[in-house]
């Protein structure tokens, strides 16, 4: 019932682009109703359980996916144990703290998971959120019934994600990339820490036991063996275990780079106008030009090129001379009935609509346009596939890749149409331990300023200058 | 400040056809005449499966070459190439004058490099034709072309009359030769798919049990550069083989004269026949193929070296598909206020009829009992009131909106025609492929529907309340209609359509719930020319307010 509640509010936004008088008219009618805004992916919260010995990615895991799924619009928290045990044991001394018969160890470490899932029923329970990720080894099978007892208590779902991985490579390149950063080996050298860590894995090898295919044939789970080469999946129950799945085998760790940029500057730039399907500016070309040459120097290989199916952003893609993809979905955002109209004329003739968007930018949806929230449904199967690919450059829009960056950085509803995306500028994106490495590069062609911060009066009765306020300026 | 000339602005804003034309004129004065958009009607057609876009090949023998700059993949000269939209796709294009082989922007998604071959694997009545079957629907219907090569075919063909199981013992040489001979011309039919009928992708619908059978198979796409992806299907429930055996072996051309306790019986022979040859694929042995492996029906699957695109998007098809019995119920919102006027698109309400509808729509769905039924709607008013009728829960979908009609949003087929003859015109002349100014296509519309599809494989019970071309989209693929077929599908209001898989495809029961409506369904007309008499162009809109 809680639950309905909530999507009742949410249509309050919804219904906030139409004038006053319906307003109130549709509240009335959606306060009553049954109806729920959002597709609903699941019916109760999920607990994702990560399972494998130390460094076989189970964190990097667990972030990405609570990256995607906040992105997607699914509540999701991580809860790492290592966490927890560095706050309990405040300085780390060596793997012995690990070995399975160190009995303090044992007692701090399950007090510490415990700990944690108290933190996770505070978290689906208490506080809203759909999915939580218990980053753990998580290599036993009492450890495991512990969780599903709790679990069950508590009436959530339950899947497993077990990362299996033999090759010594992967997992040397893993302690490097992240064990030797982590604060438990901030003083030693990088050979001993290496040592260590070894050390540390035995200690968990002889008392694993990994999901087994009959006897674990009623838990829902995956596998993932050598850095997906081959995945096993053993019953998927709903929505959210299905897309969890999904993503997790579209997602690799290749070294690779995507680069963000918008489409020269265009002719409704210049003029300040919002939308349209114009063509580049004299700039906006000489940017185009700039950008082949930037690409032909990164010397990138294998890259692929895509464009939106605007001509502002095909003919960007045009002057690189090579082959490109145009993706409708990756048109700007639809502004509706305002589009092509600048600032100041949507002050003028929306003055209403205009407040709405500073109130809540994201979930704002523009009267027979569309709202932040779509543009981020749309482009799921574009990140989807940017996951998939390696050496990328999409040439898009401002609020598409607003909703693109912060899908690699992180970044909540509230900042993501804040980000700052400035036209002739490249952003090359290089995952780099469990985030993203960010390289800002100005071609050096000036343009037009096309970011519009939030006004401090987002109130509707405000004044124009008011709502002008912070209006870049144009010809 | 800039150097396009003024048409490219007015361009751009789309507002008549007329402005369209001239920016045609201004490229080629041919263009905007009769002759070159008959090539652009009967062309457009095979372009459809070209990776590209709209501009028939032909066109450019006609084309005024003058105002295309020449490109070289290292041009970079200051001037650059003009862009131009194609009347039909609205996809932006390099000046009228350069060659498909110029040309670099591809509109269409690029979901595989090479052709793949499918290959199933598995005992029989394990599931592989119906997965053959049912995989090759949702890949056309995604703008994949795709066919199936079901091996019993051409055994049928061959030996004319099936006596019984003894033809697949292992020992039988001849059957064996024919046996053979059958795979080495479905092999051919494969390759001759591929590289003469443009095909991407084609499934080998056949038992491929040993490792010998498949090495053929993984040979003959190699030397010819095709990807495979093995589907093997393995069940042991004996429970689900009856069932199988039931639902669809009984009334295969092979049974025709045995009675049903025969018939069971010879086919449980024929399957131990393979069962001693049979080898699995194996997680070490056969490591570095591409395989999905189905444990009993899909509780389990086992995959592996997913390639591209195209394999992960199979992959994730087959993990959402289930057999468990179940209905869906597709039905359009009741009729609305702008529906009586004739007018398409916009977000009006309800009519009077069309409320009464819901109340009929509310009754009717008690009426049938249905186990935990989810319903579903778009974010239109007209949808949402026709649900909030029936006093259930339901979920919104934007995907679910109406086809977006752009500049032609509320207009009447009438005004349309006054306004934009041309793009009525380029409408009918190609309704799959068309799309309304600053609007949507059909083929935007699956494109937009593809996680809806992904979303009722999954579901059980779902009552969908949808739109006329969302509706047709939906119905398209589970009727496994044709990108030509599917615009014109007849989906009248205040009728429920009721879909139940049955053996390998979907029965529909039609339920008219008895309250007057108008008509909205509109036929192609005779003449489709731009040139057209506008009464030519109206013969078929339907009567209206």
């Amino acid at each position: 019932m809680v639950r309905s509640v909530r999507f009742v509010i949410l249509t309050e936004n919804e219904t906030k682009r139409h004038r006053t008088a319906d307003i109130y008219r549709h509240i009335f009618i959606l306060s009553l109703s049954l109806c729920l805004m959002a597709v609903c992916m699941t019916n109760c919260p999920t607990l994702i359980v990560t399972v494998g010995l130390p460094a076989r990615g189970k964190t990097y895991i667990s972030k990405k996916l609570t990256r995607y799924l906040n992105w997607i619009g699914v509540p999701t928290k991580e809860f790492n144990v290592g966490q927890y045990r560095r706050e309990c044991v405040k300085i780390y001394k060596s793997f012995e703290f690990f070995r399975s018969d160190n009995e303090e160890g044992l007692k701090i470490r399950k007090q510490c998971a415990l700990a944690a899932l108290n933190d996770v029923r505070q978290y689906l329970s208490v506080e809203d959120g759909h999915v939580a990720v218990f980053d753990a080894t998580n290599t036993t099978r009492e450890r495991r019934a512990t969780i599903m007892r709790f679990a069950e208590q508590n009436g959530y779902k339950v899947f497993f994600v077990e990362s299996v991985c033999e090759d010594p490579r992967v997992i040397a390149e893993n302690i490097v990339q992240v064990k030797l950063g982590s604060p438990d080996y901030t003083d030693r050298n990088t050979e001993e820490a290496i040592q260590d860590f070894m050390k540390r894995i035995k200690c968990y090898e002889n008392s694993y036991q990994p999901l087994d295919e009959d006897l674990d044939r009623e838990l829902s789970y995956i596998k993932i063996m050598d850095v997906g080469q081959r995945y096993l999946v053993n019953r998927v129950l709903d929505h959210i275990q299905s897309r969890i799945v999904y993503y997790l085998m579209n997602i690799h760790i290749t070294p690779r780079s995507i680069y963000l940029c918008r489409h020269g500057e265009s002719d409704l730039n210049v003029r300040g106008r919002i939308g349209g399907d114009s063509g580049l500016s004299p700039r906006g070309k000489e940017f185009a030009q700039c950008l082949g040459r930037f690409i032909q120097d990164q010397n990138i290989k294998d890259l692929k090129v895509w464009t939106s199916q605007m001509k502002r952003s095909i003919q960007t893609a045009e002057a690189l001379g090579v082959p490109y993809e145009q993706w409708k979905t990756l048109n700007e955002i639809d502004a509706g009935v305002c589009e092509e109209m600048m600032y100041e004329e949507i002050q003028e003739h929306y003055p209403l609509e205009f407040a709405l968007r500073d109130q809540d930018k994201y979930h704002y949806r523009y009267p027979k346009g569309e709202s932040y929230e779509d543009l981020v449904q749309r482009l799921e199967p574009v990140i989807m596939e940017l996951e998939r690919q390696e050496n990328v450059l999409v040439i898009c829009h401002q609020a598409v890749m607003r909703c693109l960056l912060a899908y690699f950085l992180d970044k909540s509803a509230e900042e993501l149409p804040y980000l700052k995306c400035p036209l002739h500028t490249v952003l090359k994106l290089s995952p780099v331990a469990y985030g993203c490495k960010v390289e800002s590069i100005y071609l050096n062609v000036e343009a037009v300023n096309t970011h519009r911060d939030k006004p401090e009066n987002v109130d509707i009765s405000r004044l124009p200058e008011e709502a002008l306020l912070t209006v870049p300026p144009h010809y | 400040m800039d150097t396009f000339p003024k048409e490219f602005h007015r361009r751009t804003r789309c507002d008549s056809a007329e402005n369209m034309s001239r920016v045609l004129r201004m490229k080629d004065p041919r263009l905007a005449d009769q002759r070159a958009t008959s090539f652009l009607s009967s062309t457009s057609g095979d372009l459809s499966r070209n990776r590209v876009d709209g501009i028939p090949a032909m066109c450019s023998q006609f084309l005024n070459t003058q105002s295309a700059v020449q490109a070289g993949p290292n041009d970079m000269s200051t001037e650059q190439k003009e862009l131009t939209q194609t009347p039909l796709l609205k996809i932006w294009v390099p000046g009228m004058g350069s060659s498909l082989g110029q040309r670099r922007g591809s509109s269409r998604p690029q979901f595989t490099n090479c052709p793949t071959m499918i290959v199933m694997v598995g005992l029989p009545a394990r599931g592989k034709t119906y997965i053959s079957k049912k995989l090759t629907r949702y890949l056309n219907w995604i703008g994949v072309p795709t066919q199936v090569f079901n091996l019993g075919q051409y055994r049928r063909e061959v030996v004319q009359t099936y006596k019984n199981y003894e033809f697949f013992r292992p020992d039988n040489e001849d059957a064996m030769k024919i046996r053979r001979a059958c795979a080495s011309s479905a092999l051919k039919d494969i390759a001759n798919y591929f590289t003469k009928e443009q095909g991407q992708v084609a499934v080998f619908d056949a038992t491929n049990t040993t490792r010998e059978r498949r090495g053929v198979i993984i040979s003959f796409a190699k030397e010819r550069g095709y990807k495979v992806f093995f589907i093997e299907s393995v069940c042991d429930d004996p429970e689900i083989i009856e069932a199988n055996i039931m639902q669809v072996k009984l009334s295969s051309p092979d049974y025709e004269n045995y009675d049903k306790e025969e018939a069971l019986v010879d086919f449980l022979k024929r399957i131990d026949c393979y069962k001693l040859s049979y080898v699995p694929l194996d997680e070490e042995k056969d490591r570095h193929l591409s395989f999905i492996k189905i444990f009993n029906v899909g509780s389990r699957y086992l995959v592996n070296r997913v390639q591209d695109h195209i394999q992960s998007r199979i992959v994730y098809y087959l993990m959402n598909i289930h057999v468990t019995p179940r209905s869906i119920y597709l039905s359009r919102h009741g009729e609305s206020e702008l529906n009586l006027l004739g007018r398409i698109g916009g977000d009006s309400g309800l009519s009077s009829q069309g409320l009464k509808y819901a109340k009929a729509l509310a009754e009717f769905i008690r009426g049938q009992s249905i186990k935990d039924l989810k319903v579903w709607t778009s974010h239109m008013k007209r949808t949402i009131q026709t649900a909030e009728a029936l006093g259930v829960p339901y979920e919104q979908w934007k995907a679910l909106n109406e086809i977006d009609a752009g500049v032609c949003e509320e207009m009447m087929y009438e005004e349309i025609q006054a306004t934009h003859p041309e793009e009525f015109a380029l409408r009918d002349q190609d309704k799959y492929r068309y799309r309304y100014p600053k609007g949507e296509s059909y083929e935007d519309l699956v494109h937009r529907l593809e996680p809806v599809i992904m979303e009722l494989e999954r579901q059980e019970n779902v009552l969908v309340i949808c739109h006329q071309a969302v509706m047709r989209c939906l119905l398209a693929y589970f009727l496994d209609k044709s990108a030509d077929d599917l615009p014109y599908l007849k989906c009248p209001l205040h009728t429920v359509l009721k879909l139940t898989p049955l053996a390998y495809g979907c029965k529909v029961e039609s339920f008219y719930l008895n309250i007057q409506a108008v008509n909205t369904h509109r036929d192609r007309p005779t003449n489709v020319n731009i040139a057209r008499k506008t009464e030519e162009a109206l013969q078929t809109v339907p009567e209206h307010q």
